[in-house]
């Protein structure tokens, strides 16, 4: 058995980023991640992109409502305000 | 004002505090129960009928979750019912082995053949960022299930993997392959735009 690690290349590289994001990379491959980015500035900008795209997600903001949900919403929380159990 | 506020004001009958939390959830209630049932109407029902168990249940949540976990369990719960009256089959396939990256992207040896581009480069950080999140919004309502639900639970509302696993019924390792390639795709989406719709 060899152990000596295969260095990664990058078509490898990127489909393991999301899980080194998330910490959830095993040690190893860890250790192959980062040894390959240190060396390859293209997947080190392929990391800061996907580090925004997942920045921008947590930005997203709500799509606006439906006026006529929001009402029905409204009165249905009246209902209960109005009669307890909103029947 | 954050959630835990909201819900202090709901059970002292504000109604404003109601409204803030439809406004702030509803449209993600409507997307995960996507996930299971048929249709938007059938979708809309079931978020109204979460916020009324919302309303009959607010008074004995204790708090041990974060009310947005709460929340999306009664959505989830719900939605399930109803697909599976719908006979609905959820089709996951956490095993869609699309590459993150086109394949033409690399040459023969797997080496980037040309450098991507960053997202931020060049124009005003804060404008790119403004757009990005558009485009990053427009790229998720685009994703298929499972990996909509699966993104817009884990980086639009912020759960944890494990959260996710456990609300939508799926391993830990399927959330994170799921993850992996909703956000690969969300990410090629938002290149292909930032370089099509120029700055």
């Amino acid at each position: 058995m060899r152990l000596t690690m295969h260095p990664l290349v990058c078509q490898q590289a990127v489909e393991l980023m999301s899980d080194y994001l998330d910490g959830s990379l095993s040690r190893r491959d860890r250790r192959r991640l980062e040894k390959h980015l240190a060396a390859c500035a293209h997947c080190s900008t392929y990391l800061d992109q996907m580090r925004a795209t997942i920045a921008a997600s947590g930005a997203v903001r709500p799509d606006d409502l439906d006026p006529q949900a929001l009402d029905e919403l409204t009165e249905l929380f009246r209902q209960f305000r109005g009669d307890g159990d909103g029947t | 004002m954050d959630d835990a506020e909201l819900l202090r004001r709901l059970l002292g009958g504000d109604e404003k505090a109601f409204t803030e939390l439809v406004v702030r959830y509803n449209a993600t209630l409507i997307r995960i129960a996507l996930y299971y049932v048929n249709n938007q109407a059938s979708a809309e029902d079931v978020a109204q009928d979460t916020w009324i168990a919302v309303l009959r249940g607010v008074d004995k949540f204790e708090g041990r979750s974060s009310f947005k976990t709460w929340l999306f369990r009664i959505l989830v719960n719900r939605a399930r019912s109803t697909g599976v009256r719908e006979h609905r089959s959820i089709s996951i396939d956490p095993l869609d082995h699309d590459a993150s990256v086109a394949a033409n992207r690399f040459d023969e040896g797997g080496a980037w053949r040309a450098a991507p581009e960053p997202f931020t480069d060049a124009i005003d950080r804060a404008v790119a960022n403004e757009k990005i999140i558009g485009l990053v919004h427009d790229a998720i309502a685009r994703l298929g299930e499972p990996q909509r639900a699966v993104v817009t639970l884990r980086d639009v509302e912020g759960l944890s993997t494990m959260e996710v696993a456990e609300l939508l019924e799926l391993s830990v390792a399927n959330v994170r392959v799921i993850l992996h390639r909703g956000r690969a795709r969300v990410r090629s989406d938002v290149e292909t735009n930032l370089q099509g719709g120029g700055s």
